[in-house]
């Protein structure tokens, strides 16, 4: 029964957060580049308007990928905020974006394959930390359960201070933040159109712009996870982190795949892979 | 309810400008002008766009990419000829390879004028251009 009530109250709720969460991102962004910015329910606006226009569907078969994208993104946050298995909503928040890359491919323009083997290549730069961070989880906790991960008696950060770092610096790949925005256009910069979304509009896009404001709850929630604990300075660091993402994304410009590629993969083994293996030695 | 006035996104594409108006296109994002704060973004797609401004007389060139952006955009549309070539052709209107004004080639709904056009004006008629655009979504509707 409370597992029920949770992911109802999650499923509800996250939109909400997450929007709000965006027009900050947008009105925060907009002051550190001297403008007003718009105002911070304007991602609410984009969305409803999207619903009202037409719907320009390229090839039949985008619609149930788009669906699958936001179907496996909500199912990853249930499964994280029930305190399900931390293995399994890596695995499905995966599958959620290959959905995403296969819509991309689907729509046969050449920005959006373009944007799709871009989203591809940062997926694969940051899957080998993500599993690093589940892993260092275990060897802390002696669980893949979310649940038994929070009751520890200590913040797992003084184990894994290595794998947050690591974390931190995928986490702006997946959140599509600038320096490593490659797949995606985000407003002015627009080399490849709006890469992987080229093709999307009306109702399709609202719901990609919706199963983001979900995913970046999600990602908020797994920084929480490092300070599980002590729940005042886990909302407290996960909003600070959110805060240090947009001032990255105003500061940073767009890099190469390769330079993506190269220093994601370095950084994981440099900062995850030493945390892990110290933490190795130190139990055996 | 619609929404369209509290998040029109636009697709700017120059035809045979000489750039005097795409620049004051551009000042608009500046952090003086600052159209992001009524929600309109440059979005560079023609799929996610509402509104079509356009700058500069059609040729024979560009005509086809003009049409081109126009199919792809989603319906409601509006397009907006900013400054006297959109308007009409202005002083390019005796080219051998103008056609005139945007209306030569797809329906305009708002004309700004000016040569070149100021910010002000291109943000005034922008903002003509959302009741256009609302009263689009509505007549759709109402068919339906």
């Amino acid at each position: 029964m409370r597992i029920l009530i949770t992911s109802i109250l999650f499923i509800l709720l996250t939109p909400i957060a997450g929007g709000l969460l965006a027009g900050v991102d947008r009105v925060i962004s907009a002051r550190m580049q001297k403008r007003v910015g718009p105002s911070i329910l304007q991602p609410f606006y984009d969305v409803l308007k999207l619903f009202q226009k037409e719907n320009v569907v390229v090839n039949v078969s985008q619609n149930l990928y788009v669906f699958s994208f936001l179907f496996f993104t909500i199912f990853t946050g249930v499964l994280f905020f029930i305190g399900g298995d931390i293995l399994l909503t890596v695995f499905s928040s995966t599958l959620a974006g290959i959905f995403f890359i296969l819509g991309g491919y689907s729509t046969h323009s050449p920005y959006s394959f373009l944007g799709s083997e871009r989203e591809l290549i940062s997926m694969v730069s940051d899957e080998p930390m993500v599993i690093l961070m589940a892993i260092g989880m275990y060897m802390v906790t002696q669980s893949f359960l979310i649940r038994d991960i929070i009751a520890f008696n200590q913040p797992i950060i003084y184990y894994l201070p290595g794998v947050f770092i690591g974390y931190l610096f995928v986490l702006t790949i997946k959140m599509k933040k600038s320096p490593f925005d490659l797949s995606m256009s985000h407003h002015a910069h627009q080399e490849i159109v709006s890469g992987i979304t080229t093709e999307f509009s009306g109702k399709s896009l609202a719901l990609i712009e919706i199963a983001h404001w979900y995913e970046n709850i999600f990602l908020l929630g797994t920084v929480f996870l490092f300070f599980a604990p002590k729940p005042i300075l886990g909302v407290m660091m996960s909003l600070i982190i959110y805060l240090v993402e947009i001032f990255i994304d105003n500061t940073n410009a767009r890099v190469k795949w390769q330079w993506l590629f190269k220093s994601s993969w370095f950084v994981a083994l440099c900062a995850g892979a030493v945390n892990i293996f110290v933490l190795f030695i130190n139990q055996s | 309810m619609s929404f369209f006035k509290k998040s029109p996104w636009l697709i700017h594409y120059d035809g045979s400008s000489c750039n005097g108006c795409d620049i004051e296109v551009l000042a608009c994002l500046t952090p003086v002008y600052d159209i992001e704060r009524f929600g309109i973004i440059n979005t560079g797609n023609p799929k996610h766009a509402d509104i079509f401004l356009i700058t500069g007389a059609v040729n024979e060139q560009n005509k086809e990419v003009i049409l081109n952006i126009y199919s792809q955009m989603p319906d409601p549309k509006v397009v907006i000829a900013v400054g006297a070539c959109a308007s009409s052709g202005g002083i390019c209107a005796e080219g051998y390879n103008i056609l005139g004004g945007v209306d030569k080639l797809i329906p305009v709904d708002v004309y700004v004028p000016g040569c070149a056009a100021r910010p002000e004006a291109i943000i005034d008629g922008v903002v003509k251009g959302l009741e256009v655009l609302e009263n689009k979504y509505r007549n759709k509707n109402k068919k339906k």
